[in-house]
């Protein structure tokens, strides 16, 4: 310290000591002014209501800045609040009773009214109904709706029930593979059922009999004979609802799908509910169609199996369709002849 | 039990972005994964504000409600963390998730965005081993006794990280010395008041509070 104080240096020192009253006095007045209740008065706010009103409302104005990369995201998502009650508290549930409840509903019909048989004894000749390109589009299309009914059904419900019940290693590898085969199939699905319902529209355009048909139940219940042609009223509707509800199910998909396009998250939210309500409607109806295409009728399976109906069944359940090609009908014996000559579908009568 | 939160005190936040370096230092984060982010609300106009966001482990924490696989769990001290080896990387926390805290890796077409990296509070996650736990989640600071990193470095300690009812204490204090007559985030008290039909006056509790505050 000494060598600073030095003799040359010494009259600096009143200066010095200037400088230091002139100090305190100017702090002084400084600590004057800071006084709690003066700066309680005077205080601006920096956060308003106002902005938190911006901030829940998920709008992000031009100087709205966040440092990530990439993020247009606001400071709260408040649309995920949203999504997750419309999920969890209304999706989740009801999709449940729908399907569940459809089970039931089919299993009780079952029980108490049975199947629907043939009315009169099979006459042993038959009619072509599904072309081979068709029965192939139907069983792909038919294979990829329940390995995307089963694995969605799994995205939604199955934490509820497999990962207790096989352990974490198991359930790992099961939802994986869902998800996996969920995201790769789906797509291909979109394809084939657009082909399918292309190839199958002309028969499925809705006619006056229809409206009889539905009116009268569609003679699932009962005898009574109900005009139909070759798709009846129950068929068209479900192509309708296909071409309608699956096409809704298929395009929120592959905008889940394919984030890669830089869709927003509340985009996706809302393809997500889209599709969890078209999916889970399509499963439910799905199950009413596979009842009635296999125990629930006497006959039709056959149809979508060898691609010939009986004369019976084809008067039974399409009687307009049946007037138009009863010409066509050929008989068991010379089926079998042709498909002997022939391993293909040889397809002598005019397609369908 | 501590029941773990994060506070960011948006009137000291300076948007210097040393939380985020901070985090993704200690974490030896993903190449383009940001596990916290600093918003900033006005930029450039008067009322400028900046708050740090990450994962603010919810009590009733949205991306646990939507999980199809259920990776995500709750630590004692309340804090979220998720088992990567569950995750499918199917993207329903981030749709759910209020504060844009779940990431992933990719983005890429048939949903293939790997699996997701979210904010840990420094508290690791599920593994076999410490390297197997640091590769997967980055540090555990927590089982060292620390706290998370992007606190820690604060550099005008706006971001408070640690046991809610300590971190709320903090908070209160500094609004009553910081002098403004709502404080910190939002003028609730005042409408309350108006609400219900009383004064908005609320000096007499500020008062109040002045004085605790010099006593303390």
């Amino acid at each position: 310290m000494s060598h600073f104080i030095d003799r040359q240096s010494l009259w600096r020192l009143p200066l010095f000591a200037l400088l230091m009253v002139i100090g305190l006095a100017v702090s002084s007045n400084v600590l004057a002014q800071a006084d709690p209740e003066g700066e309680a008065a005077t205080a601006v706010p920096a956060l308003d209501a106002d902005t938190w009103r911006q901030v829940r409302s998920g709008e992000t104005g031009p100087n709205f800045r966040d440092s990530r990369a990439d993020s247009d995201y606001n400071l709260i998502n408040a649309s995920g609040e949203t999504w997750r009650q419309l999920r969890n508290r209304w999706v989740s549930p009801f999709g449940l009773i729908a399907v569940g409840g459809m089970i039931v509903v089919i299993a009780l019909f079952y029980v108490i009214i049975g199947r629907k048989d043939l009315s009169a004894p099979r006459t042993g000749r038959k009619l072509l109904r599904w072309p081979l390109v068709v029965r192939s589009l139907h069983w792909t299309v038919a294979t990829l709706f329940i390995v995307l009914a089963l694995t969605g059904l799994n995205l939604l419900y199955g934490k509820f029930v497999f990962r207790s019940l096989f352990g974490d290693a198991f359930w790992a590898s099961m939802i994986s593979a869902s998800k996996v085969a969920h995201n790769y199939l789906g797509p291909l699905f979109g394809i084939l059922l657009i082909v399918l319902l292309a190839r199958v529209l002309k028969h499925n355009w809705p006619k006056k009999h229809d409206i009889v048909w539905f009116m009268k139940g569609g003679g699932l219940v009962g005898k009574e004979h109900v005009d139909a042609g070759f798709a009846n009223g129950g068929e068209k509707a479900w192509f309708w609802v296909l071409a309608t509800v699956g096409i809704v199910v298929i395009a929120s998909g592959l905008v889940m799908d394919f984030p890669n396009y830089g869709q927003g998250r509340d985009t996706m939210q809302w393809a997500n509910i889209l599709h969890a309500v078209g999916a889970l409607g399509l499963t439910a109806l799905a199950l009413g169609h596979i009842y009635i295409g296999t125990i629930g009728s006497e006959g039709s399976l056959e149809g979508m199996t060898t691609g010939y109906v009986d004369e019976t069944w084809a008067k039974d359940h399409h009687n307009l369709w049946y007037e138009e090609v009863k010409e066509e009908a050929v008989g068991e014996e010379q089926l079998a002849r042709e498909r002997e000559g022939d391993s293909g579908d040889a397809a002598p009568t005019r397609p369908s | 039990m501590a029941q773990m939160k994060f506070m960011c005190d948006a009137e000291r936040c300076i948007e210097c972005n040393g939380c985020v370096t901070a985090c993704k230092n200690a974490n030896d984060v993903e190449w383009g994964i940001q596990r916290r982010r600093v918003v900033t609300l006005d930029d450039g106009a008067p009322g400028e504000v900046s708050i740090s966001v990450a994962c603010m482990h919810c009590d009733d924490a949205p991306c646990m409600a939507v999980c199809p696989t259920d990776c995500f769990y709750k630590t004692d001290d309340g804090i979220v963390l998720h088992d990567k080896d569950l995750c499918i990387g199917c993207g329903y926390c981030l749709y759910a998730c209020p504060f844009g805290a779940p990431q992933f890796p990719k983005q890429n077409a048939f949903g293939e965005r790997g699996k997701m990296d979210k904010c840990t509070f420094c508290a690791g996650g599920p593994a076999e081993t410490k390297e197997e736990e640091y590769q997967k989640y980055g540090a555990n600071r927590i089982a060292e006794g620390k706290l998370p990193l992007c606190a820690e470095m604060c550099s005008t300690k706006a971001l408070l990280a640690g046991d809610a009812q300590e971190v709320a204490d903090i908070f209160r204090q500094r609004v009553v010395r910081r002098g403004h007559r709502d404080g910190g985030w939002s003028d609730n008290q005042r409408r309350e008041r108006t609400r219900a039909g009383q004064s908005d006056d609320l000096s007499a509790a500020d008062s109040l509070a002045y004085d605790a505050a010099r006593q303390g």
